[in-house]
This record gives structure tokens, sequence and C-alpha cells, in this order.
């Protein structure tokens, strides 16, 4: 199987930090803010694979770090430690060596990113259609016709009613919005997909469609996906495998059935448990 | 004639710890057992043995404790599952390795085609043979054909059991775990059940399995080991 994305000792802090940040924080000392500065460990030493086509779920409550990882990985924000390797078909990337102008390539092209609030991930002053448009014209796909034909298609496959790709996603549902802001992550046909909390605060019936959606995508187009959430039920019907993070700590990681059947840290022992 | 087996159980012990009552539960202790292929070994002890267990640790969604799972893989290497790699034991749950559970869990909008094509699907069968391969096992195991483009969250138990079993077999694994495949079906069905089964044994599918009713490993089994409930020093 051939790695798309390699993370090593990923570490995030938000404040001024000190020399004492990560030795006096995490799941040890139940907090993530540093006694000695008050600064806040989002995230501390996380390391993973993903290959090709796999799902991985980071799982965990809310402050444990884990939007900060693909929000790293989306270059969104850059982290104060550890490095994340892209395996693109043209070659290796070192994603935070790498200069604004590549950086901008791989989110425009190359990864995708689903937010929980679609807020941050479509323009809602411009049409649906025109919020797809604008990432294939980023991906220099520049004929008219082709630009709505290709949008009007990735609505329909997220089945948004393509009636209704002039309007303004304002004006949509959340679950639609949510749909449209798949589709436009998609647009480029991207190999890696972040996705996080997407189906957070969407009542039941729409959750299922996003992940009925999801994982069709997956399929057709063996898409890598980092999906992150504190809902065990996404998980467990997306994820093959799962991390557990605790207070920007990584503190269980396993096939994903195991992580919920079989859990072997205390505080995931108590997360399965008062989930079911 | 002697043949390596399909897989070798050694010494399984399984014991969970539970952190918030600091308290550790014996669940299968010291198993010992082979599977070979084309032939089906048979599970039995009474409840609390831990027979459900030695499948759940065979298929990683328990992490063994202590011994060895010997498994020969497709490609001739040995590979002891409880040490196994997170993605080989993904790849062996796609390619090799099946487990038909008690319960059936689907995605919600997913029509009962679909459910059963999935390892099909998986291993890069179109839709379209892979949906007609699940209707003829449907067919076989006495689903209403009326069913069939129907998510089978509506099902009665015995018949998510059957199309979960019909999802069980549908890629012919070379290994196949079965969780009391039959526990609640009528006699006639059973029949359809045991048939099937008894094919795929035919085509080599090795099994091991729990069954409800002593008739039926009588029926089936070609060998059969006994577990204890493991005993608990307090």
């Amino acid at each position: 199987m051939d790695k798309i994305l390699e993370v090593k000792g990923l570490s995030q802090v938000y404040g001024p930090g000190c020399d004492l940040c990560f030795a006096s924080t995490g799941p040890d000392f139940e907090t993530n803010i540093c006694p000695h500065c008050g600064s806040i460990v989002a995230l501390h030493d996380l390391s993973f694979d993903l290959y090709k086509g796999e799902i991985l779920g980071i799982m965990g409550e809310s402050g444990s770090g884990k939007s900060t990882a693909v929000k790293c990985l989306y270059f969104d924000q850059m982290p104060v430690g550890g490095s994340a390797t892209f395996f693109d078909d043209s070659g290796q990337k070192p994603l935070f060596k790498l200069n604004p102008a590549q950086r901008r390539s791989l989110r425009n092209h190359r990864f995708g990113m689903v937010y929980q609030n679609p807020n941050l991930g479509l323009n809602f002053d411009i049409s649906a259609g025109g919020n797809i448009a604008e990432r294939l014209l980023m991906s220099q796909v520049m004929n008219y016709s082709e630009i709505r034909e290709r949008a009007r298609e990735l609505l329909a496959r997220t089945e948004v009613l393509t009636e209704r790709m002039d309007e303004l996603p304002k004006n949509f549902s959340g679950g639609m919005q949510q749909r449209v802001q798949i589709a436009k992550a998609l647009a480029t046909r991207p190999p890696l997909l972040l996705l996080d909390e997407v189906t957070t605060g969407l009542d039941l019936s729409v959750q299922a469609k996003i992940l009925d959606l999801i994982l069709e995508i997956q399929s057709e187009l063996n898409t890598a996906m980092i999906v992150v959430t504190h809902d065990l039920g996404v998980i467990r019907l997306l994820a093959g495998r799962t991390l557990v993070m605790k207070y920007g700590r990584v503190i269980e990681r396993g096939l994903t059935d195991q992580i919920l059947e079989d859990p072997q840290h205390a505080y995931t022992q108590q997360l399965v448990a008062s989930a079911l | 004639m002697t043949r390596k087996p399909l897989l070798s159980v050694e010494n399984l012990s399984k014991t969970f710890f539970l952190h918030e009552q600091n308290k550790v539960i014996p669940s299968s202790s010291q198993v010992n057992l082979t599977v070979y292929a084309g032939k089906l070994t048979a599970l039995i002890g009474p409840t609390g043995a831990g027979k459900s267990s030695v499948l759940k640790s065979i298929y990683r969604t328990y992490l063994p404790s202590s011994g060895r799972l010997l498994y020969e893989t497709a490609a001739g290497v040995t590979l002891d599952l409880a040490l196994a790699l997170e993605h080989q034991i993904l790849e062996l749950r796609r390619e090799e390795i099946g487990f038909v559970t008690q319960f059936l869990h689907t995605l919600p909008r997913q029509k009962t085609l679909d459910v059963v094509a999935m390892p099909l699907y998986r291993q890069g069968v179109d839709k379209q043979e892979g949906r007609a391969r699940a209707a003829e096992l449907l067919a076989e195991l006495n689903i209403p054909e009326r069913l069939w483009e129907v998510p089978p969250a509506t099902f009665s138990g015995g018949e998510k059991q059957r199309v979960n079993l019909a999802r069980g077999l549908i890629a012919s694994p070379r290994l196949l775990l079965l969780d009391e495949p039959t526990a609640s079906l009528d006699a006639k069905t059973t029949d359809r059940v045991v048939n099937l089964i008894q094919r795929k044994k035919e085509q080599g599918t090795g099994m091991l399995a729990i069954f409800h009713h002593a008739d039926l490993v009588k029926r089936m089994a070609d060998e059969v080991v006994e577990l204890m409930v493991p005993v608990v020093n307090v």
C-alpha cells in the first residue's frame, strides 16, 4: 500500500510558550494549559501515517487538539514543531518547509477541506455554483461552459438541487451548505480530504446522507481522508483506523472496531461507556 | 497427508482490564485450536467460556492478551494476527478473512443488494456484477426480492442475519469466522444456510464457527473444540 501522508511529532502551542509547556501539560496533568506561562498546548507530538484511499478517524472531545491537527495540515496555521510529508505523484513535499506559492498550490489543487462551519469553507456572497467555479478557476479550468458543467455535475453528485446552483449558499439549509462545501472540496478531485466535524449539528437524517456521500466518494475516487469528530457513531461508520486524543496528545490508536469494543486506555473506556 | 493449517491458535488468552473498577475480567483462557482450508472447526462451551472472544481476537476486534494466532496468508506467509500491523489486518479483512457476527452494522441508506455486495466492491468488482452475485445469494437464502432494493434497517432479526451471512460469504474468504449464523432462523431456512456453508467449505473456505444447536455442530463440524469458563482468582 502507498503512503500519502506522514506526520511526525506535530506540535502546536497557542501563546508565548516556554520550556516547560510540554512537560507540564497533557493527560497526566489533566490540563493543556501550561501553569508556567499560561499558553495552551493544543497539540504535542502527533505522529501517524495515512495511506492512499484510507479513512483515518481522529476522535476526542472539545479541546483535545483534533481540529488543530487538520488545520495545520491545511496550512490554516503553522505548527510550532514537527513535520508532515505529502507523497504526491510528482514527489515528496515537506509541508511546513514549502514556500507560500507551493503551499497555495497544494491547498487549491491537492487537498480538500470541509469545515464544521460552512461559513469557513464557502463564500456566502457568491452562488453555490460560483463557489465551485472559484476552485476550478484556481485549477486553470477557464472555459465558462466547462466550469458550469463541472459545477453542475459536482452539485448533482452531492445531491444539491442543481436548479439552485445560482442561489447564494447563505439561503440554504445547514445540511445543504455542508454538501455544497463537500462539492467544492472535491472540485479538483484531491487525493487528500480533511473533514472537521462535518456532521456535527446536523439532524440525524441529514447526517446519514452526508456519511453515505463521504463513503461513496471514498470508494469512487479512492480519496484518502482524515475525519475529525467527537461522534463515535461517525467514527464507527467511516474510519478503518482511529486515533483517540486528549489534551493535545494521542492516548490510544488502533483499528476502529478494536478502539470501540476493546478500548485499552482509561479515558477511551470512559468515553465509549458513556456513549453506548 | 499432512497439511499446514490455515489458522493455528496457540494458548490464546483474553482478559479485559476495567480501569474504572480496577478489575481484571478473564474471557478466554489458554485456547488452542486449528482451522484447515475446506474444513469447519466448531467452538463449543457454556455461555461465558469466551467463544465469541476467540473469534473477535482472531479478527482483532479484541486485542489478544497472550498467545499466538498464526495465519497462513494467500501469499504463503505465516502471520501472527496478534502482532500484525493494523494495515495488514485491514488488508486481510478486505481480501481474506470474513466475519459474520450476530449484528448487522450498515450505512443508513444503503440498499440490501449493495450491503451484501460491499465486500466485492472493496475488491474492485464493478457494481453490476456485484449486485448480480448478491441477488443470487439473497435468492438462495430466501430473502424475498421485494426487499433487495430496501435498506435492511427495518428487516426482521432472521432476515438481517441472512443478509449478514450473504455479505460474509459473497467474497469467498479463505477464513470465515461465524458467530451463531443460524441463531434466529427456522428449520427450513437453517437448512438453506447449512447447504450454502457446506458449499463454501467444498470450495475451500476454512471456517471457525459457534453454533447455537448441538445437532448443527454434528452436521457441520470436522473438528470440535470445547472451551471452559475461565477460573477467577479473587
